[in-house]
């Protein structure tokens, strides 16, 4: 039998061995540029952040089989945020210690916005696919960048769409009091108002909940027809569920974090009907075709954010190409200043603030287990 | 009237599974004296058990008739229970004899053992189950306002009614429960006289994981949606149920969670959603100013 003693001594030995036997090797100017994908890997939005994951993982497979960015592999990290602000701010630091190029990510703005602070810092290049809240680029520095819309365009779009189509009816506007939700709750309130509708009840619930019955009970009461989620996926689904289940006849009506095929798993067919905004679809976009393909041969559905990250990536390799350099400032610098940019999504551009100069919003609408544009 | 009505059918559906989980705890406390921090999780390993049962029933064919419930519900209730076994046997009996702190934090320990276990081995992402018990019936309609009570609620209502029946007979009317009780008052004493302490101490913690399992069933019928961190916050609000309802009290711990449930409902019935977790702790901090040992608790010579 081993002694114990000994047994203390080895594995005090190991754990003080570890961290030096795994200490990364850097390099500056040669060897592989790293580049990192940041967003929930686990936790309650998961789905989104796997998007995220292939889309990263397949633009760096595609770009190093091209030979890479510079003459240089691209390495791809994988870091997980869970949507938590607090994990998204260690995951920056870990990530700027790992001296990576630019992050693709985050996906929540809670996350996106306290982390881009990080970057901006510690020299780090972020292009977020998802992140619409409006500060994320109002309030950042040099190194905020986005390949989607912004909420208060997507909250214009909703609104109006809800005043136009259900005017008369009585409306409900909810939201999870983060930075993504209360931010289009907010935008969609503003539109609606502004076309001179007022909703019958404008509350907040607690995300990561599972009984919303109540507040499901409440909206009944008021005889509300139309609800307006400003939140994510699974409390939406939730919602809609208890309420159909309660006997409700209503129109639940998202943002984009409802474009996962996880929100219809909660629902089932109480799905039906609910209605979301998001970019046109891009998997039908011409540019995208050959990604779309490589995908489908790996039997992968490229939904949600995947082209979106892909699109990221591609356009800090494209100027740091047109720049032959990868600093950080001055890829930022040349995405801004030249451009329009190709990629997946179609040609890009960006303004002074870093959002793209042309965003498209259309609504998508939940149809037998997959959602098609209206 | 028919608004109140059902948020009332609302309340009591949502306290008891409360309610379920809170017995767990109560007993552990009544017995051994500390706070099973892993409770919550032994919950969620339960909802997860039945998840599994369901899942491969019905790659078997089978898909959710009244006996593949039933048949589900026990595998989970077996299995969790062994769960509870085990973790009495590697993480608290060990340190029966050690300071009173030490328990504690391996129960927190192992509580996140459990959530990481479960994590790994069935991933993060939240798992959705499809509606196997649907519709409801119309209890009474008012200004087009109807009242429903789903059969998940009622079967929820059912369930705990009756588990709690069966296992109040156990406590009252059984050798193990007159064995349990005596363990209760004075442990050294009730060893004395012959009660094999270790056994009943283990079975304990094998009834409150099968309540446990039950209540995780119910919750997976009834919300259909869960994760490997559901655990924490339903075992934060039984916790909160068994000590507003007085600790080691069972009737109390049932009594807390439909207290905290209803408190819950009705405050974000009438009041401010987002305000209703405040408003049930709030209660809680008021009883526990003004009764130390809760509801139905009594005076206890000192324990932690």
């Amino acid at each position: 039998m081993l002694n114990r003693r000994g047994l203390i001594a080895g594995t005090a030995g190991l754990a003080l061995a570890g961290p030096a036997l795994i200490r990364p090797v850097f390099a500056q100017g040669s060897g592989p540029i790293r580049i990192a994908c940041a967003g929930p890997m686990t936790g309650s939005n998961a789905a989104a952040g796997e998007q995220m994951k292939i889309g990263a993982q397949q633009v760096v497979a595609d770009m190093n089989a091209k030979g890479g960015v510079l003459g240089r592999q691209l390495a791809l990290e994988i870091a997980d945020d869970a949507c938590d602000p607090r994990q998204a701010v260690s995951v920056a630091n870990q990530l700027a210690g790992r001296k990576v190029a630019m992050v693709a990510g985050h996906y929540c703005s809670g996350s996106s916005i306290p982390a881009s602070k990080v970057y901006a810092e510690e020299g780090v290049l972020q292009i977020s696919p998802a992140s619409t809240n409006p500060k994320f680029t109002d309030d950042g520095s040099w190194n905020t960048f986005r390949v989607c819309g912004r909420d208060d365009q997507q909250g214009q779009i909703a609104g109006a769409y809800i005043a136009k189509t259900y005017r008369g009816k009585k409306v409900a506007i909810l939201h999870d009091n983060q930075a993504y939700g209360k931010g289009l709750a907010d935008e969609t309130k503003k539109a609606l108002n502004a076309a001179g509708v007022q909703e019958t009840l404008f509350a907040a619930y607690t995300p990561g909940e599972r009984d919303y019955n109540a507040l499901v009970s409440r909206l009944k009461g008021a005889g509300i027809e139309v609800i307006y989620v400003g939140g994510y996926y699974t409390e939406a689904g939730l919602i809609l569920r208890q309420a159909k289940e309660q006997g409700m006849n209503v129109t639940l009506i998202g943002g984009d974090a409802l474009v996962t095929k996880d929100f219809w798993q909660i629902t089932g067919a109480a799905g039906e009907g609910a209605l979301m905004t998001f970019s046109s679809d891009p998997r039908q976009r011409s540019t995208a075709a050959a990604v779309v393909q490589t995908f489908k041969a790996k039997n992968i559905d490229p939904e949600g954010y995947v082209l979106y990250t892909y699109a990221a990536v591609q356009i800090w390799a494209a100027a740091a190409t047109k720049i032959n350099s990868v600093d950080p400032k001055k890829v930022a610098e040349a995405m801004k200043a030249s451009g329009p940019w190709q990629t997946v999504l179609g040609d890009i551009a960006f303004d002074r603030k870093g959002d793209v100069t042309v965003p498209d919003y259309v609504f998508y609408v939940w149809k037998n287990g997959d959602y098609v544009q209206m | 009237m028919a608004y109140a009505l059902q948020q009332l059918i609302n309340g009591i559906s949502l306290g008891m599974i409360y309610g379920l989980i809170a017995v767990g705890y109560t007993m552990v406390y009544g017995i051994i004296g500390m706070i099973n921090f892993a409770h919550g999780d032994v919950f969620m390993i339960g909802a997860f058990l039945s998840l599994i049962g369901l899942v491969l029933l019905s790659m078997g064919g089978v898909m959710g008739g009244p006996a593949a419930l039933i048949l589900v519900l026990l595998v989970s209730v077996a299995l969790t229970g062994l769960y509870g076994w085990a973790i009495e046997r590697i993480a608290y009996r060990p340190l029966r004899g050690s300071f009173r702190l030490a328990p504690l934090i391996s129960a927190i320990g192992l509580s996140i053992v459990l959530q990481n276990f479960v994590q790994v081995s069935q991933g993060a992402r939240v798992k959705p189950m499809e509606t196997l018990v649907r519709g409801g019936i119309e209890v009474m309609r008012e200004d087009g306002f109807v009242v429903q009570l789903a059969y998940t609620q009622m079967l929820i209502i059912g369930v705990t009614l009756a588990v709690l029946a069966v296992f109040t007979v156990l406590v009252t009317r059984t050798p193990l429960g007159r064995a349990m009780r005596a363990c209760e008052q004075d442990r050294k004493m009730a060893s004395l006289l012959g009660i094999d302490t270790d056994k009943t101490i283990s079975l304990t913690f094998v009834i409150g994981a099968a309540l446990a399992a039950v209540a995780g069933t119910m919750y997976l019928l009834r919300y259909g949606v869960i994760d490997f961190y559901i655990g924490f916050l339903a075992g934060v609000k039984a916790f909160t149920a068994a000590v507003l309802g007085g600790i080691g009290s069972l009737p109390g711990a049932v009594l807390g969670g439909l207290l905290i449930g209803l408190i819950e409902t009705f405050w974000s019935a009438y009041f401010s959603v987002q305000y209703k977790d405040v408003a049930a702790f709030s209660i809680l901090v008021l009883t526990l100013i003004f009764l130390p040992t809760g509801l139905l608790g009594r005076q206890e010579v000192e324990k932690v």
